[in-house]
């Protein structure tokens, strides 16, 4: 029954949204993994930044895409849990873990041995819109566990214009979407992540942000 | 679904599906004496010119509402496309939701014929509303320029193409300064929409006349600065081929006589020039080449609407003075 509302969920709300109303200018889609296990490091300025990653792969491939997000957010009230995980399909991460010793990663690890395909946001939350923090290390674990998994990363900009954090109200902006070349783990976590962010980087500067006076 | 369009409006969009082919034909002739060219914008910029003209036609042919929905939905991308490539403030987020808000209100203006709403509300009641809204706001750093670009924006991406769109509704007068030729047969009954299809026939021709023109005659750039590839003989050329396009289609299609046909030819080559590089001089300002991706082998919508915001409103303002 969830899967069929998120099924339509995604084809009769998000879809228009993100394609119509948004609009998306892709660079380089097929370097998308085609299926999982395969992993999506992208920057984070907008709730809308998982929805168009999730459109970018379709509605064939909406099954396998799961979006990993904080669980002291998304699961905060039993509604909120239901539709983060039941029709988003989030798979929740604890940021803080107090006390108990429970591997973090755990539903992570269990997605990826599923075959599924995970949208990560190393970041970790949206920010300030359009300024792109520090990944966090986060992924590096998850790399090192699954040597043989691609982490593809993806560059978005525009959506921080559209709705950024504390606006309730879209405004249509064109997004940009680039996608890398896939990066797999180095060895070493200093090397994967110094990968990751120059990957991030180059499709950065692919985007000239239009300015009144040269910066 | 086709009654309401006269049998010339036909034969206009098969002549430029004919002509489509033949560029379909010629593409593909090159390929075959030369297959190491590199067609492939050329390719992509003729299938697009296809989606556009059988869009076009296919909403015409449905109603005169779809038609006028499909120009909103233009005014909606272009105006997406200027505003995701100028610089704007994060502080203006509420106030570019109310620029949105004025597509379908105009868009409205034009299908209830409200002709006065329709010729103040942007010029007029957002020129004055926006600046309200965005001084409520407080922040006064950049002002100027953030509600002068989003009003320019409006201008030309709603006002003046929403122009366009009223083409459809007006009629010819009873007490017109000119007669409307043939006005008891399907020529004024069909008379708006023909009159639309002479005007984004006539503006794409002209782009087209321009560009193939300014490539073979005449070595005195216009303006170098803002379109390198524009000279005096290119110019000359363009507006010529569409009069002459003018005075071949004019009196046929639409209810404008012979002499009121070579006045919006040269209307329309004249003001699709200045609207074409007027939209140049915006993307040079900003340093891109193409204002978005939307339409393969073209660029942005503006790209492709660049002079019809120039020429929908001189054109309509032509008609409604000689026939409202």
């Amino acid at each position: 029954m969830a899967d069929i509302l998120r099924f339509l969920y995604f084809l009769l709300i998000v879809r228009p949204v993100i394609l119509i109303v948004i609009g998306l200018n892709v660079r380089r889609s097929n370097l998308l993994p085609d299926k999982g296990p395969a992993v999506i490091v992208a920057n984070h300025n907008s709730h809308l930044d998982t929805m168009v990653l999730m459109t970018l792969f379709g509605m064939r491939r909406l099954k396998d895409v799961h979006p990993v997000a904080a669980a002291d957010h998304f699961l905060r009230n039993r509604l909120m849990a239901w539709f983060s995980t039941k029709i988003i399909g989030i798979i929740p991460l604890e940021r803080e873990v107090k006390g108990v010793r429970r591997d973090p990663l755990a539903g992570i690890c269990e997605a990826l041995d599923d075959g599924k395909i995970l949208i990560l946001f190393p970041e970790g939350s949206r920010g300030t819109p359009e300024v792109r923090d520090e990944f966090k290390t986060g992924i590096a674990h998850v790399a090192r566990r699954y040597p043989e998994v691609p982490f593809t990363p993806v560059f978005m900009h525009g959506l921080g214009r559209s709705l950024p954090k504390g606006e309730g109200i879209l405004v249509p902006f064109f997004c940009d979407v680039f996608i890398g070349q896939a990066v797999y783990w180095t060895g070493k976590k200093a090397s994967f992540m110094d990968r990751i962010c120059d990957a991030m980087n180059e499709l950065e500067a692919e985007k000239e942000i239009p300015r009144w006076e040269p910066s | 679904m086709f009654e309401h369009l006269s049998p010339e409006i036909h034969l206009t969009f098969a002549g430029i599906a004919g002509l489509l082919l033949l560029a379909n034909a010629i593409l593909f002739l090159r390929k075959r004496s030369a297959p190491d060219r590199d067609d492939t914008e050329l390719v992509l910029r003729v299938r697009t010119w296809w989606i556009i003209v059988v869009s076009f036609a296919a909403v015409l042919a449905v109603s005169t509402t779809t038609a006028i929905v499909f120009f909103g939905f233009v005014s909606f991308l272009a105006l997406k496309e200027f505003l995701s490539l100028i610089p704007t403030r994060r502080a203006d987020h509420r106030v570019l939701f109310w620029a949105y808000l004025a597509i379908p209100l105009q868009y409205i203006w034009v299908g209830t014929v409200w002709f006065g709403m329709f010729i103040i509300f942007i010029p007029v009641y957002m020129f004055i509303w926006l600046p309200t809204r965005m001084v409520l706001i407080g922040e006064t750093k950049g002002f100027l320029r953030a509600i002068g670009t989003v009003q320019w924006g409006l201008m030309t991406t709603v006002f003046s193409l929403s122009h366009a769109a009223m083409l459809l509704m007006i009629r010819p007068g009873e007490s017109a300064r000119v007669m409307a030729v043939g006005a008891d047969d399907g020529a004024v009954a069909s008379g708006g929409a023909a009159l639309l299809v002479l005007l984004v026939l006539l503006t794409q021709f002209n782009d087209v006349a321009q560009f193939c023109w300014g490539k073979t005659i005449g070595k005195k750039k216009v303006v170098p600065k803002v379109s390198p590839g524009k000279t005096v003989g290119g110019l000359i050329g363009g507006v010529a081929s569409t009069v002459a396009l003018a005075a071949c289609v004019g009196p046929w299609l639409t209810y404008l006589d012979l002499p009121r046909s070579l006045l919006a030819g040269l209307i329309i080559g004249v003001a699709g020039f200045a609207g074409d590089i007027s939209i140049s001089a915006l993307k040079r300002d900003l340093g891109v080449k193409d204002s978005g991706s939307t339409l393969p082998g073209h660029g942005g919508v503006l790209d492709r609407v660049d002079s019809l915001t120039y020429t929908a409103p001189l054109f309509f303002h032509f008609i409604y003075y000689c026939y409202g």
